[in-house]
């Protein structure tokens, strides 16, 4: 690892203060993600600000038809939330699929979402529950917030406080897990609301997380995974690397797809 | 550089280290505490688990600087004295291990299990829970049986 200077700032704004005065400065959170990239020195920031005890970005409360998640908030805290496990438990059991146990005791929510793995899990319960990352600066609809591999919309300095989940009238997630990382060969997150049924798929496609439309329209007309046998994913159109050609997890996109509308309210592993 | 101060397995330590420095760096490096192994030091094998507040973390993938203030049990805090801590003397009992290495992290993670889940443990939890513990001779056969024999065991 390359040196940096850490600085453990006070609030938010002492944190946009310190991000802005580095050269090349990173936010750390639960530093899952980061200080590996950084042991390994693919990433190389000068300074390091660690929000990872500001109370501005903790909390986890069930405000009206949603489920509000402070950025900083473990997989760990979100798993094991009653709030979170009444209301989406879906989203409860996507969060302590992460990594493992130790994992989830440092890995924090904002940093998945801010970080954009493609293979990442939140990310698409995000998308498919039509979430809003709300940060220092704005709130962004999640349509409009994941923006490619390892890119958001989040501008240098911005920081995610939170996020708020539409509670849906049912939703599910279903994950095929590289056995040696963990991380998704391709998982997905359907979620049924009153007006809408939304897709989305992570691990698989080469541009990150996705929504498959087509598996909504039909999914919206019929609610069952029978409506999905005849649909595809284009290959070309999947990232392609030595766990899993394009055309597995082309497949895989469907499999999860109709394992977890056949399993509302639940976690499967494929 | 920065000051951590910490409190190692009841004592408290104040230790100057580069930004840079992880926990499990200042542990082995600058506290010569050597029973914290570091494995495969990109956050999968658990061999670096120590009990950070309460929670078990892979030392590895923790800055020392973040630990700041923070309380810290390792391997070398569980024995009183001569005496091994229960989960110790069940590894030993059931031949939870043969070379060793993976050792101090499969038992400060089996410590931490048994207080969460207590008597109530059962093997599909403890084998679900140890996937981020690796052990490359035991086939965790006799790990979890150790483990379990603790949870469920009165004096524990």
């Amino acid at each position: 690892m390359y040196a940096f200077t850490y600085h453990r700032p006070k609030n938010l704004a002492e944190a946009a203060e310190q991000f802005g005065a580095g050269e090349d400065a990173a936010y750390v959170s639960g530093g899952h993600t980061l200080i590996p990239a950084m042991k390994s020195r693919l990433s190389a920031p000068s300074d390091l600000v660690d929000l990872s005890k500001l109370a501005d970005l903790k909390g986890i409360q069930k405000d009206g038809d949603q489920i509000v998640i402070g950025a900083a908030e473990t997989h760990a805290a979100v798993a094991a939330n009653s709030d979170v496990n009444d209301a989406i438990p879906a989203l409860a059991a996507l969060a302590g699929s992460i990594g493992d146990v130790q994992v989830r005791y440092r890995g924090t929510m904002g940093g998945s979402v801010a970080n954009n793995d493609p293979a990442a899990d939140y990310p698409a319960a995000v998308l498919a529950l039509a979430a809003t990352v709300r940060t220092t600066q704005r709130e962004i609809a999640a349509d409009d917030f994941f923006d490619g591999l390892y890119t958001t919309v989040l501008e240098p300095g911005e920081i995610i406080t939170s996020i708020a989940y539409p509670v849906p009238t049912e939703a599910s997630y279903a994950k095929m897990r590289n056995p040696a990382s963990r991380y998704a060969l391709c998982a997905v997150f359907v979620a049924r609301f009153d007006d809408a049924v939304r897709v989305a798929i992570t691990g698989a496609g080469n541009d990150g997380v996705f929504r498959w439309t087509e598996a909504e329209d039909a999914l919206s007309s019929n609610f069952s995974p029978k409506a999905l046998e005849s649909l595809q994913l284009d290959p070309a159109e999947m990232l392609g690397d030595i766990h899993a050609e394009p055309a597995f997890r082309a497949r895989l996109a469907q499999v999860c797809t109709r394992r977890a509308v056949a399993a509302p309210g639940k976690l499967t592993l494929c | 550089m920065t000051q951590v101060n910490l409190k190692i397995n009841g004592t408290s330590k104040t230790v100057d280290v580069e930004d840079r420095t992880l926990l499990v760096q200042l542990l082995r490096e600058h506290l010569g505490m050597t029973g914290t192994h570091v494995g495969c030091d990109t956050t999968q094998c658990g061999a670096c688990t120590v009990i950070l507040d309460g929670k078990a973390v892979k030392s590895c993938t923790v800055l020392a600087a973040m630990a700041d203030g923070g309380e810290v049990t390792t391997i070398e805090g569980l024995a009183d004295g001569e005496t091994l801590h229960p989960v110790q003397e069940a590894f030993r009992t059931h031949h939870g291990l043969q070379c060793g290495f993976c050792t101090p992290g499969m038992i400060m993670a089996a410590v931490h299990m048994i207080e969460r889940h207590g008597p109530d443990l059962d093997e599909a939890t403890v084998r679900h829970e140890l996937e981020g513990n690796l052990c490359r001779c035991t086939g965790y056969h006799n790990i979890v049986t150790a483990i379990l024999a603790v949870a469920h065991s009165a004096a524990k």
